[in-house]
């Protein structure tokens, strides 16, 4: 398309009436013409007063639920330069981010067998529909765009802990493989260590299995797995089995 | 209804808006309630003018309050009144919805459910701003059929401009010459500036 034909677009840009390929396309010419940019922030603010014409009461429950879910929403910092682009780094976390789906599926699908063995029916189901909604939000971070990996393995070299944590999703999650099963009246905590200070972050009672942490990676520098009494501590009792840094 | 619902359009409010959203991105919930205050009725009214479902719409909606929140501190004033921004944002995922064959499939089923459901413009001539309504009307009735269609079709129903070109039986390229037209004349009666 030649620079006059781009140019004609930016009604239908700024109405999102173009296909994503075209709106690329569009998104690569405003880049080098001031005036199609200043022409688009136009048509968006006539839009707007076309939108705000149909403003409606909204239901005060809905105002109740935004405001709920705010502490929950990681707020993203301000845009500043790009920067370089590291598609090696990439391609190489997304490969260990597929690595670790499998080898997710595989851990949960252990866990799920020896649930069944040692519970009753009814309460195989409601765990296993639990592990599974984990699994599913875990899996949700995986595709997190900026998620990140670190593992480290169990003590003696037995089994393996994975954390991924991403930003944007403010949120964690911990992948144990093959650790050992705590014993009995004690559980695996995960804590966020801010700066030194452990934070809890959940309990795990099975060495195979994933667990979503509670609360917002943001701020903290890694994550610390111990053993706790059933039942969780407010503070470490016990030296940490793995430490896995935020890298 | 004693509510007020704020429809003055982008620049009316001005640096209030932009205080608020300023607030809004080191964090201050307080300052979220009261920009959610004025935006969120031009909001959901707009998402639900695309979407006509009512459920979805409300659903869409919070996504694009939450979304506001997220991002507060990547709005630009450079490019455009605080109102703009989050309309437009808005629009975008309004139309996203309009356009992921799921949602439609379940829009279809509720429609007829829906139908019975009290009408948008009664609701809305209960709130604030039948001026602005009615100038925006007015501006409208200036633009000739086709780009009234056009823009119509494209920001209201959320078709993308080869669907608009199909249902009015126009060329590609005078669909999109009159969509960008129709937005200057819209533009000038309205007094927009960027």
């Amino acid at each position: 398309m030649s620079a006059a034909d781009l140019h004609t677009l930016t009604g239908a840009y700024a109405a999102h009436a173009l296909d994503p390929a075209e709106s690329a396309e569009f998104e690569r010419h405003l880049a080098g013409c001031p005036a199609c940019v200043q022409e688009v922030a136009e048509f968006a603010a006539t839009l707007a007063r076309l939108g705000a014409a149909q403003a409606v009461l909204p239901p005060p429950a809905l105002k109740a639920q935004v405001m709920a879910a705010l502490p929950t929403l990681r707020q993203e910092a301000p845009r500043t330069a790009p920067a370089p682009g590291r598609p090696r780094g990439r391609l190489a976390r997304g490969w260990a981010r597929l690595a670790l789906a499998v080898c997710l599926a595989s851990a949960v699908g252990a866990g799920g067998v020896a649930v069944q063995q040692h519970q009753q029916a009814e309460r195989a189901r409601a765990r296993a529909a639990a592990l599974q909604q984990q699994q599913d939000r875990f899996v949700g971070l995986l595709t997190a765009p900026d998620a990140r990996t670190a593992t480290g393995t169990g003590v003696g070299g037995v089994g393996a802990g994975t954390v991924v944590w991403s930003s944007s999703r403010g949120q964690a999650g911990f992948l144990a493989a093959g650790l050992p099963t705590p014993a009995a009246g004690t559980t695996y905590e995960l804590w966020f260590d801010d700066a030194g200070t452990m934070r809890p972050a959940g309990l795990l009672s099975t060495g195979d299995g994933v667990l979503l942490l509670t609360g917002t990676p943001d701020g903290a520098g890694g994550v610390g797995v111990t053993v706790e009494p059933a039942g969780g501590s407010a503070h470490p009792t016990t030296a940490p089995l793995m430490l896995l840094p935020f890298t | 209804m004693s509510t007020v619902v704020h429809l003055s359009g982008p620049g009316r409010p001005g640096p209030e808006l932009k205080d608020l959203l300023a607030g809004v991105a080191r964090g201050d919930q307080d300052a979220f309630s009261r920009l959610y205050d004025t935006v969120a009725g031009p909001v959901l009214g707009l998402v639900r003018r695309v979407l006509r479902d009512p459920a979805q719409s409300e659903e869409v909606t919070q996504e694009v309050l939450l979304e506001v929140w997220r991002t507060a501190a990547r709005y630009q004033a450079e490019r455009g009144e605080v109102m703009a921004w989050v309309l437009t944002i808005a629009h975008r995922r309004a139309v996203d919805r309009v356009r992921s064959v799921q949602a439609a499939a379940d829009r279809d089923q509720r429609a007829a459910a829906a139908s019975h459901a009290p009408a948008f413009d009664r609701v809305a001539e209960q709130v604030e701003g039948r001026l602005e309504r009615e100038q925006v009307r007015r501006c409208m009735r200036m633009l000739t059929e086709l780009q009234r269609e056009a823009l119509t079709l494209a920001y209201y129903r959320g078709y993308t401009y080869p669907q608009v070109a199909e249902v009015l039986g126009a060329p590609l390229g005078t669909v999109k010459t009159r969509m960008r037209d129709g937005l200057i004349r819209l533009r000038d009666c309205l007094g927009v500036g960027a």
